[in-house]
This record gives C-alpha cells, structure tokens and sequence, in this order.
C-alpha cells in the first residue's frame, strides 16, 4: 500500500480481489466511503466481505460486518464455500451485526440510527475495527419509508464515518431503473462508486464489474467480467500490457513423427496448439498422441475433456494403437472429465486454473476448448480465453486445444477467435468423394517455424495412426481407395518406364560400343598414317644422301675443280615454280 | 445507566415489563419517551414496569438486545415478545398489542 500511495493521492487498501486492485491502482479508498451497487445475486456481499476478510487476513485488520438484508448466520454460512475460515476470524478480526428488521417488528413512527451507530463505535473501540461494511443498506432506507428520512440517515452516517475515521463499504441493491433513481444521492455522497450488473446474453448469465466513480484517483473505466471461486471473487482484466514469458526453441513431439517433421522438428515447447475439425475428425486422437509421447518423455501431463470419461478415452485410443493406460497408473497422466457446469465461462476457467496450479502438468491437452465457448459468442469468452491462454504460457505449459466446428461454421474460423491466438493451428476437415469420407490434415499455421503446406490424409487403424501423401490429381486431392488406385496406377506407370528406360540405355549402349569401335579403326588408320609418313621420310632422305654422294663421286671421276659449285638439288626449285606459278625467292637450299 | 421507573406494582402473575431504548437527546427519543409515558397514564392504568436504557451510555446491552434503530422499545413479558420500533407516535399499534395482549 506505501507502494500504491507513492504515485496515488488517494490512500489505497486491497481489497484481495484478482484484478479489483489492478484496475483501481490500488484498491478501495481509506477512511472513505465505496459504494457497490448491484442488482440481486451480483455479488455484493462477496465483494464487500472479501475486502474485510482480505484486511483482517492479510494486514490484520479488524472490521465490522453490519448485515441489513441477511441474518449474520446466512452470511457466514455462506461465506463457508471461500475458505476464508470465517468462524476463526469472527473470533477474533472479525465482528457480524446482524441489524435485520425481522417482519414481526412493529414499526410505530419515526426512528434513527443513531442507535446503532453508537453500538457500533463502541464495538469498533473494542476491537480496533478500521473498516466497516453496511451491507445492504436500501433494506435500511426502504424500512424509513420516508425520502426525508432516508436522507437525513444516509447523511447521519456518512457524517458518523467521517468522523470515525472508517474505511467503509456499502452495498445497495438495485432492482432495476427506479430503485436507482431513488437512492441516487447515495452515489454522490460516496468517494468510489462500483457497479455490478448481472447480464443474459442469448440466456448464458454474466457477472460484470464496473468502477463509476473514484474520487482523486485514476482507474479503468471498463466493465470487466467477475467470476468466483472458492478464492472469492475475481476479476478478468486484461492482464499485463505486456508479454513477459520466456519463449524457448525446444521442441517437443506431436506424437506423430510424420508430423513433427511436418511442423520442422514438433510443437514449440510452451506454445498453444489448435487443432480444429469437425465431429469425428480425430481431433481427439491427435490430442491423445502428444498425451501420450507427453508421458513417455516423463512428463506430467493433464488431459481436460469435455466430452467423455477417463475410461471411455483410454479406451477409444486404445484402439488407434494409443496406450495411455500405463501413464495413468504411474499418475504421470491424470485425466479430468468434466462436464460444462453452466455457461459462465469466467467460472470455468478459474477452475481450469485451479486445476493446473494443483497438478503442475508440463503438458496440457482441453478437449474441447470450444466447449467452453460455443454456447455464447460473446467477446467475454474470447477475452478469457486469452487469458487463459497467456495463463498457460506464463507457467510454461504446451497446451493441445482442439475446436470442434459444427457445420455452421466450417469457414476455419472459430467462435471465440482462438484461431488468432493459437500458435499453431493444424486444422482437420472431411473429403468426401467416390463414396468415401476422408480426413485431410493442414497446417493453417505455425508461429516461428516453417511448416508444410501440403494436405495430408490421417489414417488410423489399430496399428496406429499415420499421415499419408495425399495425391493431386486434375485438380483434386485424391484419398482413400482413389488414393490406392492412384497409387497402383503410379506403380504401372513406373514399372513402364523402368522397363522403357532399361531399353533406351541398351540402345545407347550399342550405339556407344558402336562409335568406340569406329574410333578404334579411326586410331589404328592414324596409326597406319604416322607409319607412311615416316617410311616416306626416310625414303626421302637416303635418296638426298645417295645423289650426294653420286655427284660427289661423279666429280671425283671427272676430277672437277673445287671452286665450281653447281646449285643443290635443282628438283625442288624447279618444282616451286610450278606449283605456284612463279619463281620462289629464296629457293635456295 | 437506565432510568427506571416503576409507576405500580404488578397484579398479575405475568407482569408487563417494557425496555425502551433510547440514543440520548436525540428528538426521536426524546419523542418515544414522551409518547409512552403518556400512553402508559392513559391506557395501562394496571400498572407495569418500564426500564429506559440509553445507548450512548451503554452500547454492550444494546448489542445484546439486537438493537439496530433508535428508539426501540422492548416488550419483555407477557410473551409473545414484540418489537416496536420509531417514536411511537402511532399508538393504535401499541394498543392493539399492550393493552388487549
């Protein structure tokens, strides 16, 4: 509360109520007076209550608890489902008036409360009460029967309170427009006023809470979903403005290895998952294989369903080869079968909560996550789903939420709007052609990782379950007996062109064997070529050498003179000029 | 604490016995005390006995009693017990109990 006062004028007290204290920076204010106005079965004592409970709990707090409406005995009997011990308290912090006019009270005039107010100082002093609660005081009002009177009390006791230094809390209830109207001054008399509604939308009840007013503070003006629990009462905020959990690369399996490569390696560690189809698309089962590879890494895992009982899913995943059986006896899956109580979607998700705190799963599967959003389209049910899901991501837990979607809205689009919060969506959808229903399985999305963008057909059978190459064929994907045949067809065709290719390379191979040969001959022609020209080369040369010696020697014979040179070879020259019809320049050898 | 005034003794076996709770000079209490005593001359010439506690002085026995507004007055004895509450201008009502009760 020091914390609060730093940047808040107002001096705050908490109340204890989940998001009560976020959305007012602090509380209630002390030594001022809240007015929490409501129509019947809002939660207005609660709330009041809770706010004396929270101070005698945490800070030690004495308070008084004046009781208009209700018998003191009612309330604590009431008040007996919270867990707030409230027979320890009253012995103690606490102090219940019971200040209910029972009808045999004869009323005969103009009274006061002075009265009460006096006994209720007194008691105060007693045990150093700080904070007060006037629980319903149009019962009160309503017993003066005289706006004269009415006003002059409610004056009485705020004057009463300023005086006595209490931090107080007032109920009125409000049936409709003009009870409203009629204690209006109520509301300007207090420093913070904080309405209750009680709302049916499409016949699903919703509690809402709103802050009016707040003297010399700041608040949100919102009006936020209230739900309660066995904590007390809470409020669904917004939540943090921002993300703050760790985001982790691990990766975990799906329980399908066709799919984890599908998805690059499997769910991110922590991440929300959404698998969505219609009835019998085996959602369900897919929920169950990660269930189960969950358990085999060793890991606590919770299984909600909202459809059927523990046993009934054990064994319908028996028979697609899923064995869950072992897990749930060595207590590292717990199953929890449930059905929707009421429509509240507030309610249920705090149970969730709850649910999770006590088990500590690392792997959570909801079967189904529609179940707690189908019934009413409501921007409330969307809001808590995302805080669920944020919930879940704080505390680091891998949630598989299926959706189912009945044939209103088959256009992958959910009521709630999980699809957009979801970090991997893996969507499940009937094929029906030649007389068969198929299921298709797509990846619609996957956050930070890569991810196929094929159809795959989900096949299961006793031996498991297991996705296939679904095949495209002029234009459609082919499944089932058309995939077979399709398959079979592929099959032909290879071994065709096996046989066709093994011809073709034959035929090259002759034509190959074919041109070596000729290269062959090729070579051994070259060969038989070099040969000639060398033989002719010789030829040449010892016929050059023989002349030589022959002139040589015919010199010698006619005993020439040295000096006389005869040109050499005569032959060559004589050629040249033949050949190129003019006498070559330099002939000379 | 209380002022009490008894104005005669009880004949009966079950004697009236009134407590009328007041929060000191508040004008409403001031009112019931001169209502009563009035009604009481007037209309209980048997007799009865009527202890007046004021509040202010003394909130424990209030809180005993119940007491939420102020003035209450107690029918103690004969029962049935009763409750009037307010500054017992309208004395048809507690004609219609005291006297033929």
């Amino acid at each position: 509360m020091k914390a609060q006062a730093q940047y808040a004028p107002v001096k705050k007290m908490l109340t204890g109520i989940k998001g009560f204290d976020d959305i007012t920076q602090g509380g209630l204010p002390i030594e001022r007076n809240t007015l929490i106005m409501g129509g019947p079965g809002c939660g207005k004592t609660v709330f009041a209550l809770q706010a004396l409970v929270n101070g005698a709990r945490r800070s030690h707090e004495a308070g008084l608890f004046v009781a208009f409406e209700e018998s003191t005995k009612q309330i604590v009997a009431n008040a007996a489902t919270f867990g707030w011990d409230l027979p320890a308290l009253e012995k103690k912090k606490l102090f219940f008036l019971d200040a209910h006019l029972t009808p045999e009270d004869v009323k005969s005039g103009d009274f006061d409360l002075m009265g009460m107010l006096a006994v209720l100082e007194a008691k105060a002093k007693q045990i150093g009460a700080k904070r007060i609660v006037f629980d319903g005081i149009d019962v009160l009002l309503g017993l003066l029967d005289d706006p004269i009177a009415e006003r002059r009390e409610v004056y009485r006791i705020r004057d009463w309170l300023t005086r006595t230094g209490f931090t107080a809390i007032i109920t009125q209830k409000i049936d409709g427009v003009e009870a409203g109207m009629r204690y209006s001054f109520l509301q300007f008399m207090v420093d913070c006023v904080v309405v209750l509604r009680h709302q049916v939308v499409d016949g699903s009840a919703f509690r809402n809470l709103r802050v009016k007013k707040y003297r010399g503070s700041g608040f949100d003006s919102d009006e936020f979903p209230i739900s309660l629990s066995s904590d007390g009462m809470q409020l669904t905020t917004r939540g943090p403005m921002e993300f703050e959990y760790d985001v982790t690369d691990e990766r975990i399996s799906t329980g399908l290895p066709r799919l984890d490569n599908m998805l690059h390696g499997g769910y991110h560690r922590g991440s929300n998952v959404l698998i969505s189809g219609a009835p019998g698309t085996a959602k369900s089962t897919l929920a169950g294989l990660f269930a189960a590879a969950s358990c085999a890494r060793g890991e606590r895992t919770l299984y909600v369903s909202f459809d059927e009982g523990a046993a009934q899913i054990t064994r319908n995943l028996k028979s697609v080869g899923i064995n869950l059986a072992p897990c749930r006896k060595s207590g590292l899956l717990r199953i929890y079968s449930t059905r929707t109580r009421g429509p509240n979607v507030e309610d249920q998700f705090a149970a969730l909560r709850r649910l999770i705190l006590d088990q500590k799963p690392r792997c959570l599967v909801i079967d189904p996550l529609s179940a707690l959003s189908t019934k009413v389209a409501h921007l409330a049910s969307a809001d808590a789903t995302q805080q669920f899901l944020d919930f879940l991501k704080l505390q680091k837990i891998t949630v598989v939420n299926t959706s189912l979607m009945d044939g209103l809205n088959m256009d992958e689009a959910t009521a709630t709007g999980i699809s957009t919060i979801a970090d991997t969506w893996i969507h499940v959808s009937y094929i029906v052609q030649d007389g068969e229903r198929n299921r298709a399985l797509t990846i619609v999305k996957s956050r930070g990782t890569g991810h196929s963008n094929q159809v795959r057909e989900l096949t299961l059978s006793s031996e498991g379950v297991a996705l296939t190459d679904a095949f495209i064929a002029q234009g459609k994907v082919l499944m089932g007996v058309a995939r077979w045949e399709w398959e079979q067809e592929e099959l032909a065709t290879k071994q065709r062109n096996e046989v066709a290719s093994e011809l073709a390379r034959l035929k090259l191979q002759i034509s190959q064997a074919e041109a070596a040969a000729r290269l062959l001959v090729v070579q051994t022609e070259m060969e038989v070529r070099t040969a000639e020209i060398a033989l002719l080369a010789t030829a040449t040369g010892s016929a050059t050498k023989l002349r030589r010696t022959d002139r040589a020697m015919l010199r010698k014979m006619r005993h020439a003179d040295d000096d006389v040179r005869l040109p050499l070879l005569p032959r060559v020259r004589t050629r040249g000029v033949k050949k190129n019809g003019k006498v070559a320049s330099n002939g000379t050898d | 604490m209380g002022r009490i005034s008894a104005v005669a003794r009880p004949k009966q076996k079950q004697a009236l016995r009134l407590r009328l709770y007041i929060a000191g000079n508040a004008p409403n209490s001031l009112r019931a005390i001169e209502n009563l005593r009035a009604f009481c001359a007037d209309k209980l010439p048997d007799g009865h006995e009527l202890e007046i506690v004021d509040l202010l002085k003394d909130p424990s026995r209030a809180l005993a009693d119940g007491i939420i507004v102020t003035p209450t007055l107690l029918k103690l004895s004969p029962l049935p017990a009763m409750r009037f509450v307010g500054n017992l201008s309208d004395t048809s009502k507690l004609e219609l109990s005291l006297v033929s009760g």
